[in-house]
């Protein structure tokens, strides 16, 4: 698994130092508490760098006993629903003459789509998207789509790792995972 | 219905409120379900709009509010709402990601009683059961008026025009019709209100064999003597009041005079190509696009005393033997319009119509064997056809589905209004509600006190098919002359009587509405989608977004006419009907849902 600190972090600074008080005292527990730290700053990240906004943590105040793993079902409902959507628009983009009306009922789905995990920067594309599709611009509209279909992919891939590596720490009090 | 559990639930409210969720996206219907259950109450999950429609139909009393997305690709969410609205008359929350207020304006026109930007928080959906519990107080309030109009109309009006059978019927029946009346009163009134879902709505529903009951007493008595008393003593179905019959009889009546006229008129009765009828049809469901039900061109009320009544009538087989003319059309056609069906062929036979027409909440099925076999043509329609007849107007004052009526000019100089349903839905309340005039139907003279009031050329049995629907489109409103008047109250009473009955019935909508003069200004006014009264322009041909039911009732300028309560009336689905319809000089169809 690939765990990477994508972006200089303060965590990351502290880092050694922790590791050093940590691993005198408690060796498991740092590498657990690594992880979790991990975990804290992947997710902050996520949120930082805007992938992700407030639906989201809406979405862990909804997980319970009840359903232990409702994130990550959402998560995985999502981009189920959402590849096929964008497979949809791909094949519309094709046609010609454009049915933009077409198009922007699709991506009116997939921003509302977006829209319930907190995906901000789809939703974003999506939006600019569909601005190209009123004005019925072609050009704008592909290469709007393109943006789309990589803010999708590249977030897939994120939450992807990220729910590994929440795998990794185990069920954790909520408050450790969203503190940090 | 009662629940067994109900003691539970009343205490519990609002836990264990039962909410109905659709919306085609996945993710979103999972997340909503947890958000619900987490707000302890009972919900139920859809992902296509037409599955939630029949689950629905089929137990009517399951659920106590729908929440549902704008945009889905089986249904609008909007005509979604529209339907809830009138054939459910529950309360109906929309979502949408798209919150820019034309939207949001065109959800409340349609009777959503909110409307939730996604991502939906928690804290908005714990709320929800506030719309349950406002709508039943407001039902009572309804009713409670309703009452106390209804005593005002009785000394008014319980003795003009009525004919002597009529008059005898009428007042001997509408004490006791009240005193029954009195009596559900006051079970609502010392209801509790903890479980609203429990409030009680008095509701006729003329299924395919109450109207097979019905139509055979009418038979055995003989339609030239028949009257509702003597109906409902023949019938003899516990719990059916005579005014229900009343009104179902006047509308009955009508229906036959439209056919008979029809058949005496037209050369092309029943000969319009279904093509057209379809083609025009399914362009007029194209064109609103949520309202697709209920657009109302025109609601041009009619003029003088007959009374364009609701075709809500279910085919007989007697239809043939009516003489007497009725040029209210209308309702038929609107009937085959309901929304989301294709559009009916032939509605050369009437009885196809109307007997999709009045039945509420049935199913295509039903209505098929309802109908003739000898017309196939009317089929259609009905998809959805028997639930939408008449817009009932909920509460909400959303007038989404409006009626088109457009105005045939014919060359038959008879003054008869026909309201041709250019709509696809089925919003055709055209009330007849006096029994007596339908022999003055033919007689059909503008209405006096509206010199707005168009008087329509009757459109000879196109009224009832949609084949001349669809050429009424083409024709675009042929004589309107003038006016906005669409829907003309005229005060009387009578439109009352229809109403509630009818609305109970959801047959007919007896929507009539004066536009006064001053009214053009603020039909003006009105928002661009509502094309409602306007008989110049084919409501049905346009996006008739309206719901305006608020708006509507700022037209009606004073609160204590008439009109402002019958159509306030009419438009609370649950206010039992109680009078006796006197004359109704105006039917109007347009509901304005």
């Amino acid at each position: 698994m690939a765990l990477h600190f994508s972006s200089a972090h303060p965590i990351s600074a502290l880092h050694p130092l922790l590791c050093f008080f940590l691993h005198d005292t408690y060796p498991e527990m740092e590498y657990a508490s690594g992880l979790q730290r991990q975990l804290a700053s992947m997710k902050k990240n996520l949120f930082d760098q805007g992938y992700l906004d407030e639906q989201f943590y809406q979405l862990e105040e909804l997980q319970d006993e009840s359903s232990p793993n409702f994130v990550e079902e959402v998560v995985t409902l999502f981009f189920r629903d959402s590849s096929r959507l964008v497979a949809n628009i791909d094949q519309a983009l094709q046609k010609y003459p454009q049915d933009f009306r077409r198009l922007d009922n699709f991506m009116h789905q997939l921003k509302g789509s977006a829209s319930s995990i907190g995906a901000a920067k789809m939703k974003n594309e999506c939006t600019s998207f569909r601005e190209f599709c009123n004005k019925e611009n072609r050009e704008g509209c592909l290469r709007s789509f393109q943006k789309v279909k990589k803010e999708h992919a590249v977030l897939k891939q994120k939450l992807e790792n990220y729910f590994q590596l929440l795998k990794q720490v185990g069920p954790v009090d909520k408050a450790t995972h969203s503190g940090n | 219905m009662e629940r067994p559990l109900f003691s539970v639930r009343a205490e519990a409210f609002p836990a264990g409120l039962r909410v109905l969720v659709v919306d085609d996206d996945p993710t979103w219907l999972k997340i909503l379900e947890k958000m619900l259950r987490k707000c302890s109450y009972e919900v139920t999950t859809c992902s296509l709009a037409t599955d939630a429609l029949s689950m629905l139909r089929e137990q009517k009393d399951k659920f106590d509010i729908v929440i549902s997305d704008v945009n889905m690709p089986d249904m609008d969410g909007f005509k979604l709402l529209e339907h809830v609205g009138l054939e459910m008359d529950l309360p109906v929350i929309m979502m949408s990601i798209d919150g820019e207020t034309s939207r949001v304006m065109k959800g409340v026109q349609h009777g959503a009683c909110d409307y939730l930007l996604k991502p939906v928080r928690m804290k908005e959906l714990k709320n929800i059961w506030q719309h349950v519990y406002r709508k039943k107080m407001h039902e009572l309030k309804e009713i409670q008026t309703h009452y106390n109009n209804e005593d005002i109309n009785i000394l008014r009006y319980g003795s003009e025009d009525l004919d002597d059978r009529n008059l005898t019927d009428g007042i001997t029946n509408i004490s006791s019709a009240r005193k029954r009346k009195d009596v559900d009163y006051k079970e609502f009134g010392d209801q509790e209100f903890g479980d609203p879902s429990r409030l009680k709505k008095a509701r006729v529903v003329w299924s395919v064999d109450l109207h097979q009951k019905f139509v055979n007493a009418v038979n055995q008595i003989g339609l030239d003597k028949v009257g509702p008393k003597k109906i409902l003593d023949l019938m003899n179905v516990p719990g059916l009041t005579r005014e229900n019959v009343a009104s179902h009889l006047q509308k009955y009546r009508l229906y036959l005079s439209r056919l008979q006229k029809q058949s005496e008129d037209s050369t092309s009765g029943g000969n319009m190509p279904s093509d057209l009828i379809n083609n025009d049809n399914v362009a007029n469901f194209e064109l609103t696009s949520s309202t697709n039900m209920q657009q109302c061109s025109e609601h041009t009320k009619h003029v003088g005393t007959s009374e364009n009544l609701v075709p809500g009538i279910i085919a007989d087989a007697h239809i043939g033997d009516i003489k007497k003319i009725v040029p209210v059309q209308g309702i038929e056609s609107e009937k085959g319009l309901i929304s989301d069906s294709p559009i009916s062929q032939n509605f050369n036979n009437v009885p196809r119509l109307s007997a999709l027409f009045s039945f509420k909440g049935m199913t295509p099925g039903i209505e098929e064997k309802a109908r003739e076999p000898t017309t196939s043509k009317h089929q259609t329609l009905h998809d959805g056809a028997p639930r939408m007849q008449c817009m009932h107007y909920p509460g909400q004052g959303n007038c989404g589905m409006l009626d088109d009526y457009s105005y045939l000019s014919s060359s038959d100089q008879d003054h008869q209004v026909s309201f041709n349903l250019c709509s696809s839905s089925p919003v055709i309340s055209a009330t007849v509600t006096n029994e007596k005039d339908m022999k003055d139907l033919s007689e059909m003279k503008p209405v006096p006190t509206d010199q707005r009031n168009a008087h329509f050329a009757a459109i000879p049995q196109v009224a009832c098919m949609t084949g001349s629907v669809s050429l009424q489109i083409k024709h675009g409103m042929v004589h309107s002359q003038d006016a906005g008047a669409i829907c003309k109250l005229d005060g009387s009473p009578n439109t009352k009587g229809c109403s509630t009955e009818q609305i109970d019935n959801q047959e007919c909508f007896p929507l009539t509405c004066e536009f006064s003069p001053k009214s053009e200004a603020e039909l003006d006014s009105l928002p661009g989608d509502l094309h409602l009264c306007s008989i110049q322009k084919f409501g049905c041909f346009e996006d008739v977004g309206f719901g305006g039911a608020e708006n509507f009732q700022d037209i009606i300028s004073t609160p204590d006419t008439q009109v402002q309560n019958d159509w306030y009336i009419s438009s609370e689905l649950n206010n039992d009907y109680l009078y006796e319809t006197v004359d109704y000089p105006l039917i109007d169809e347009c509901l304005f849902a």
